[in-house]
């Protein structure tokens, strides 16, 4: 048997859940106010939390270093990087803004998926030479192996040299191809150019290959320190400050 | 018997008087003998004014290219006659200011001619600034030359033959161009005439909510009926139709609230009118965006004949299967944001239900936001804008016209139907 408070109190429930259910019928659906809601715009191409774009061509976000995260917002809002669909969103923000934007995809962590494409399918010889190159680098062509700067691991180091593992061979050539062509740069002196510009395409395509077939590490984070010292100097990077400091 | 004879003769004195109106383009009666070496050390409070009138200028948008140093230009003005390069204001000698004095920078603001004389190009809306004051013009000026020289190579325009030429500035000049300085209306009071004395001058908001004839001339510096920016493919709504931007029905205080901030409740600003946020009036000092909204309002008017379809366009002339595709798109891509019912996220997502951007005859800016998504431009009264994702690559042209259709039929909106030659035209004029 129901006292009147005990009705009233049906009763009061029951209009506050009306008014909840014609209130959220027309207004969006979970708003919040975080950076997952400001950056729809991001990861409608970028996916869920940055975890990459289901096509190949858009970059995961999650887990980079936000300095190198920060680094790329600003090359296409300067005309070093050529997207236009980027360069339009990033127009209106502000530095403060980028940084912020930089920093909440960098501290997203997400699991990465298995290697994008299969050892088995890439040609034997192609895979070794991309091997020697990523990891030993190629003396004779100053070229340093790319884990001197991106990490023992290769999963970038802080705050701004990214990782290389996880990401769609047709990026990785993309990305290469362009700085072939000036078409990406980073900010001068630009280190990453001048590496490019001493490797030709084979080999460029070579090491992009083997990145592609390699599955990350236990630990994806980016590398804190620097490998010690290789047989090749380190290049002057505008855009990653800390690899001057180099033993 | 004579008249063939006397119709040569008026012909004839026609011409030598339309000569001399050209020739005296070339006469400006400003001394620019006054040396730099003259110039005295400016005040902080000179040099604090200029500053600020730079930014309620804009200039920096127009005379700073992409990456480049603020002011040392470069940057690409689009016209239907080719491209302008912003100039290098940097006090730089060779490629800048650096050789300039105060008459001759009273001279470019007021006269539209550059340090040797040469009649400037009017991509600078010369036809704006002349209205401003000396005092204001050597405070700029004082706050331009203290800056950092940067050295610059300037291309030089692409403008077609003869548009670029001395002697078309000068018939063009001619026929648009009169020097005149800022006139206070007597019968309003000091802030209507602040308001004025910026909306007409420095701020050259006519330059984009303007009409432009066949020559790429303005119309009157006070004309704000609407314009359209051919170089990027935007339209500046008319400030004077009250159904285009709702002057007349908006507070005072939401209108300074949207100069500041570059959002106003369910109203921000995009595409162009972004940019003059974030790089001028956010930076205006609030009796001065408020002067200029009392300026704006007063203008506004509401008309009969206004843009605002009067009777309902119901759907029934949609077909069925557009009906169909736009709200399953809409449910799709935008529900999410802006509500089931159109209602949006105040001061986030914008409601659809009612918006007059929405509701625009011309849905040229429509399309473009639906293209290219974006941010609303991020000031300090609005640090962290929520955005829009592009969707260009998402939906083609018959999906974003069924959308774009379903938007101006739903919740009450009476607008017609959007087509996809209409979204095609816009997705064909731009880079990417």
């Amino acid at each position: 048997m129901f006292s009147i408070a005990r009705i009233l109190t049906l009763g009061l429930q029951f209009l506050t859940l009306t008014a909840f259910f014609s209130t959220a019928s027309g207004h969006a659906k979970s708003f919040e106010d975080s950076m997952a809601e400001r950056t729809r715009a991001c990861t409608a191409c970028h996916g869920d939390q940055g975890r990459a774009g289901p096509d190949g061509y858009y970059p995961r976000l999650a887990g980079k270093p936000a300095g190198y995260l920060y680094n790329q917002l600003q090359n296409f809002a300067q005309g070093r990087r050529h997207y236009g669909l980027m360069t339009r969103l990033v127009d209106p923000l502000s530095d403060a803004y980028l940084r912020e934007i930089a920093t909440y995809f960098s501290e997203l962590k997400l699991p990465y998926p298995a290697a994008t494409q299969s050892a088995t399918r890439m040609p034997p010889a192609v895979l070794k030479r991309g091997q020697v190159l990523a990891l030993q680098g190629d003396a004779s062509r100053r070229v340093p192996a790319c884990t001197q700067c991106h990490g023992e691991r290769l999963t970038g180091l802080q705050p701004h040299v990214p990782g290389l593992l996880g990401l769609p061979l047709d990026y990785l050539n993309a990305q290469l191809g362009a700085w072939q062509t000036h078409q990406r740069q980073a900010l001068a002196p630009d280190c990453m150019a001048q590496m490019v510009e001493r490797l030709n395409s084979s080999d460029l395509i070579a090491v992009a290959t083997w990145l592609s077939t390699q599955s990350l590490p236990q630990d994806t984070s980016p590398t804190v320190t620097l490998p010690a010292r290789g047989a090749v100097a380190l290049p002057v990077c505008g855009s990653a400050p800390e690899l001057k400091t180099a033993p | 018997m004579n008249r063939p004879r006397i119709g040569w003769w008026f012909a004839g004195i026609g011409l030598m008087a339309g000569a001399a109106l050209v020739m005296a383009q070339f006469i400006d009666g400003v001394d620019v003998g006054a040396t730099a070496t003259a110039q005295a050390t400016p005040s902080p409070e000179t040099l604090d004014k200029g500053r600020y009138l730079i930014q309620a200028g804009n200039c920096m948008a127009c005379h700073t290219a992409r990456g480049g140093v603020p002011m040392s230009g470069g940057r690409a003005i689009e016209t239907p006659f080719g491209s302008v390069y912003s100039s290098n204001l940097t006090p730089d000698p060779a490629t800048g200011i650096g050789l300039w004095n105060a008459q001759h920078f009273w001279r470019a603001m007021h006269h539209g001619r550059s340090r040797d004389g040469r009649l400037l190009v009017p991509a600078f809306p010369y036809n704006h600034t002349t209205l401003i004051t000396r005092e204001d013009s050597d405070a700029m000026f004082a706050w331009l030359i203290h800056q950092p020289a940067v050295v610059t190579s300037t291309p030089a325009h692409t403008l077609q033959w003869p548009v670029g030429t001395q002697a078309a500035l000068a018939v063009w000049r001619t026929l648009y161009f009169k020097p005149g300085i800022f006139k206070p209306d007597a019968g309003r009071d000091a802030e209507w005439n602040r308001g004025a004395y910026l909306v007409q001058g420095l701020g050259h908001c006519a330059a984009c909510h303007g009409p432009r004839n066949a020559l790429g001339a303005s119309g009157a510096v006070d004309d704000l009926s609407g314009g359209w920016l051919s170089g990027v493919n935007w339209t500046a709504p008319s400030l004077i139709d009250n159904a285009q931007t709702g002057l007349v029905d908006t507070p005072l205080q939401d209108i300074q609230t949207l100069l500041q901030t570059g959002k106003s409740g369910h109203h921000h600003t995009s595409g162009p009118m972004g940019e003059v946020v974030r790089y001028s009036t956010q930076f205006l000092k609030p009796a001065d965006l408020q002067a200029m909204a009392v300026y704006l309002k007063s203008k506004a008017r509401k008309t009969q004949n206004n843009s605002e379809p009067t009777t309902p366009l119901a759907t029934r002339s949609v077909l069925p299967d557009v009906q169909t595709r736009g709200a399953a798109l809409y449910d799709k891509h935008c529900a999410q944001c802006h509500g089931e019912e159109g209602l949006g996220v105040a001061d986030a997502y914008p409601a659809l239900a009612g918006h007059r951007a929405v509701l625009q005859i011309d849905t040229t800016n429509l399309v473009q936001t639906v293209l290219y998504g974006g941010y609303p431009p991020a000031t300090a009264g609005n640090p962290k804008p929520y955005g829009m994702p592009p969707y260009i690559l998402t939906l083609d042209d018959k999906d974003i016209a069924a959308l774009l259709t379903h938007l101006r039929t739903q919740w009450g909106n009476h607008a017609p139907e959007v087509t996809p030659l209409e979204v095609n035209r816009i997705r064909a004029s731009q880079g990417g």
